[in-house]
């Protein structure tokens, strides 16, 4: 089977969000939430599942409590962890598994108790420096991951004019979303002089150019089409998924001003047969308002260089021109720890219909794209209805 | 005859990272060039990317080097101030996460020139002309 073989032949039958507020709770607990929303969601049981996909920032073999936890026998599973693209990621070698009949309901999930864990973050960061060093670029202090951002912010802004108001531009449009989605946890008013004026971290990224640090957990259950259409919901049928993975270190990013998106949304687009004029709902990992115009250009919303222009008065926020993170994205919704799933999630609540004050009417593609690292690894997937088949 | 095997018992006793990091504290700052295809490479490795030779040169390159970009990461006077995070491409093609110093934070600009020096066993840099 050819990857254009593939189009279409996979949906994600439930999605389901849980535990924005951890406090008390461990992952694996809202974790286990939002599996059994997701799985409930699509009309199934825990017991229907027999694939998993799932990753940790802590844990090097996640996969193996969640399934001990959830009490599943899986004939295929996935732990691959390139960071918060993973989620991303984890769709394609699902969909082989699924399409060759190894497996018939795949649960792809993720939780983090980012924000309430008393866990002492001071102590992780030694931890973390002895067991994946960096070498070359520990001694130098980068405040990272938001210093490996902004120093590809800063490079953006160098090469083609691209403005800290623009960046802004981003945040901003971010929370006009987040204002219409009501469980997002960031919803009161901001202006551009509300980013501009926030306090400078790390040139040019300020505080408000950053993601939230929340607690959350998400799932999704992808199956073949055509059982996805006797499940509980409308299936959203995938039409193209990519990934690529160009290095680690933001030092070693070849050009800081393209990213590996460039790969992954072309592979995306190649097994979808469409282009980015056709996406009606885009969710982009907005981890730092840089990746928006990064990735929006990436794509081929537009042309590089003009990322920064093309989200210049709102044209990103409700009633842009393109609708861009519908549910706040990372910067004003939630963002526990990594966030890629919930850009899967919100592509199909958005294709579903239903989302209320913050619905694109009609949407009938949509485009989830997962990021990684310090713009390391990139995650493409294209989604669509049954009339985009 | 043939030459001699690599066997998989026969390696040095140290490693290309290893003799990277005790240069420094010698104060060298090194790079590699590959013998096969010429090609620069930074961080150390055990073989080219590029053309998988193992015979790699440890040269020492002239020291000069180009901001490609910039950061000043902001941290309270009483921990020590603000500082400087920059990439830096050297003259040889490599590029490498340093800082700049000798002038404030904020004041390093992408273009800027700047020489290497090994201060503490780490790489650092300097604006090319200014007294260090
Ligand atoms: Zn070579």
């Amino acid at each position: 089977m050819t990857m254009q073989e593939m189009r279409g032949r996979v949906a994600v039958a439930g999605v389901g969000i849980a535990g924005l507020d951890a406090t008390g709770h461990t992952e694996l607990e809202i974790l286990g939430l939002a599996a059994k929303r997701a799985v409930a969601d699509a009309g199934l049981t825990l017991q229907d599942i027999d694939g998993i996909c799932t990753a940790s920032v802590s844990s090097a073999m996640w996969v193996m409590p969640v399934v001990e936890y959830l009490g599943l026998r899986p004939s295929f599973q996935d732990s691959t962890m390139m960071g918060g693209s993973s989620f991303v990621a984890h769709i394609l070698p699902a969909m082989h598994a699924l399409l060759s009949g190894q497996c018939k309901a795949v649960l792809v999930c993720y939780g983090s108790t980012q924000r309430s864990s008393t866990l002492n973050r001071a102590e992780i960061g030694r931890y973390r420096r002895v067991l994946d060093p960096q070498p070359f670029e520990t001694p130098y202090e980068p405040l990272n991951p938001l210093s490996s951002y902004a120093l590809v912010a800063a490079r953006h802004m160098h090469e083609f004019g691209t403005t800290r108001e623009q960046l802004a531009e981003v945040a901003v449009a971010a929370r006009a979303w987040a204002a219409l989605n009501p469980e997002a946890l960031k919803r009161e008013p901001m202006s551009l002089a509300d980013v501009l004026d926030a306090r400078m971290v790390s040139d040019p990224l300020t505080v408000r150019d950053c993601c939230l640090v929340t607690d959350g957990a998400g799932a999704f259950v992808l199956t073949r089409s055509e059982r996805a259409r006797d499940l509980a919901q409308p299936p959203v049928h995938v039409l193209g998924a990519g990934a690529a993975v160009w290095h680690r270190q933001v030092s070693m990013m070849p050009g800081f001003t393209t990213t590996a998106a460039s790969d992954s949304g072309a592979r995306a687009y190649a097994m979808a047969g469409l282009g980015p004029e056709e996406v009606d709902v885009v969710a982009l990992y907005d981890a730092f308002t840089i990746n928006t115009i990064l990735f929006l250009e990436d794509l081929g919303f537009c042309a590089k260089g003009e990322g920064g222009a093309f989200v210049e008065g709102g044209a990103i926020a409700p009633g842009g021109r393109l609708a861009v993170n519908t549910n706040g994205g990372g910067l004003s919704a939630y963002h526990p720890g990594m966030y890629g799933i919930f850009t899967v999630i919100e592509a199909v609540r958005q294709l579903r219909g239903g989302c209320g004050a913050r619905q694109i009417e009609g949407a009938q593609i949509a485009l989830a794209h997962g990021n990684g690292g310090t713009l390391s690894s990139q995650a493409t997937a294209i989604f669509g209805t049954e009339a985009a088949l | 005859m043939s030459e001699p095997a690599r066997s998989a018992d026969a390696l040095p006793a140290m490693g290309p990272e290893a003799r990277y990091f005790e240069a420094l504290r010698e104060g060298r700052f090194t790079v590699q060039r590959c013998d096969a295809c010429a090609r620069t490479i930074f961080p150390p490795r055990i073989l080219c990317p590029a053309c998988m030779s193992e015979d790699l040169s440890v040269i020492e390159p002239t020291g000069l080097g180009e901001v490609y970009s910039t950061t000043t990461v902001r941290r309270p006077a009483d921990k020590g101030g603000d500082y400087n995070v920059a990439i830096i491409t050297l003259a040889e093609g490599v590029q490498m996460m340093s800082c700049v110093k000798g002038i404030a934070p904020a004041s390093v600009r992408i273009g800027m020139r700047v020489r290497a020096e090994v201060v503490d066993g780490r790489v650092e840099f300097t604006p090319e002309g200014s007294a260090s």
